[in-house]
């Protein structure tokens, strides 16, 4: 099976859970869906030799803000019942709205799909942790180390955030 | 299958046309929903399609810059989902529903 069949039947397949994403009137289904579409988007990553961001990808979306997901939905005890229904006029005017981008997003990019092939195998080394983490801690260290701050900032945030205020005793 | 034919592997355009339509699912998901985790999780499946057209034009360049990008947009990622989570949390709690139309009091 070559290599762009393969890929076509993967971009299916995501295009296909993503739409079960959006679709699917159950919140849980949709966080499973979710977790399917970036299944799928990490062997896509795999196909393109992006190994490392294929592994990150899993560990960190699937893995960690996926499982965040499904805590806060089963901490919150949500169901199909509690779903807020969308107006039919929302619908309609949604499905025209996000058809217009489509359009304007393939028209906009219709001048770069005379590029050359994706040659997958020629570079095949540049999605390695070896060649990566030695552009990450070679150009792009200061943004490394803002982005520990900005873990720092978002973990006290939450914490103050979720904390629930102790009632006032006077 | 041959390493050096120029025409193994997948086009680029496969890749665009794919990364637009991911794009449009999560801002069609974003304008018919009105669940707020729904939302946070069609934002995660717009920032997604964007990783992939930036895959896709890192591995086209042989650059690894963009898979940086990647990486930074990930580090991102998690952090925005964990301040909207609690976010959520915290107006659950007032309004006992995740409805986002309800959320008036969060304009100023």
């Amino acid at each position: 099976m070559s290599v762009e069949l393969l890929s076509l039947i993967i971009g299916g397949l995501t295009i296909g859970a993503a739409l079960m994403v959006v679709i699917s009137k159950h919140p849980i289904r949709s966080v499973l869906f979710l977790v399917v579409t970036f299944f799928l988007i990490s062997s896509l990553y795999i196909l393109m030799n992006a190994q490392f961001l294929a592994i990150v990808n899993i560990i960190v979306y699937a893995g960690a803000i996926m499982v965040l997901f499904l805590f806060v939905l089963m901490l919150l005890n949500l169901n199909k019942e509690s779903e807020p229904k969308t107006p039919k006029l929302a619908l309609f005017s949604s499905v025209l709205a996000s058809g217009i981008l489509l359009l304007v997003l393939i028209a906009a990019f219709k001048d770069s799909l005379r590029l050359q092939h994706v040659r997958l195998p020629q570079q095949k080394q540049i999605g390695l942790v070896e060649n990566l983490g030695k552009l990450l801690f070679d150009e792009y260290i200061v943004a490394f180390e803002v982005s520990s701050i900005l873990f720092i900032a978002s973990m006290v945030g939450a914490i103050l955030l979720a904390k629930r205020e102790k009632p006032i005793i006077d | 299958m041959n390493p050096t034919d120029p025409t193994f592997g997948t086009s680029i355009d496969f890749y665009v046309i794919l990364a637009s339509i991911l794009f449009t699912i999560g801002a069609f998901g974003v304008l018919i929903r009105r669940n707020m985790i729904v939302l946070l999780m069609c934002i995660e499946l717009m920032l997604n399609a964007v990783n992939l057209l930036l895959v896709a034009f890192s591995t086209y360049y042989g650059k690894g810059d963009a898979q940086i990008f990647v990486f930074f947009i990930i580090v991102v990622a998690a952090a925005e989902a964990t301040i909207g989570l609690s976010i959520l949390i915290m107006a659950y709690r007032n309004q006992k529903s995740t409805d986002a139309g309800l959320f008036t009091n969060l304009n100023g």
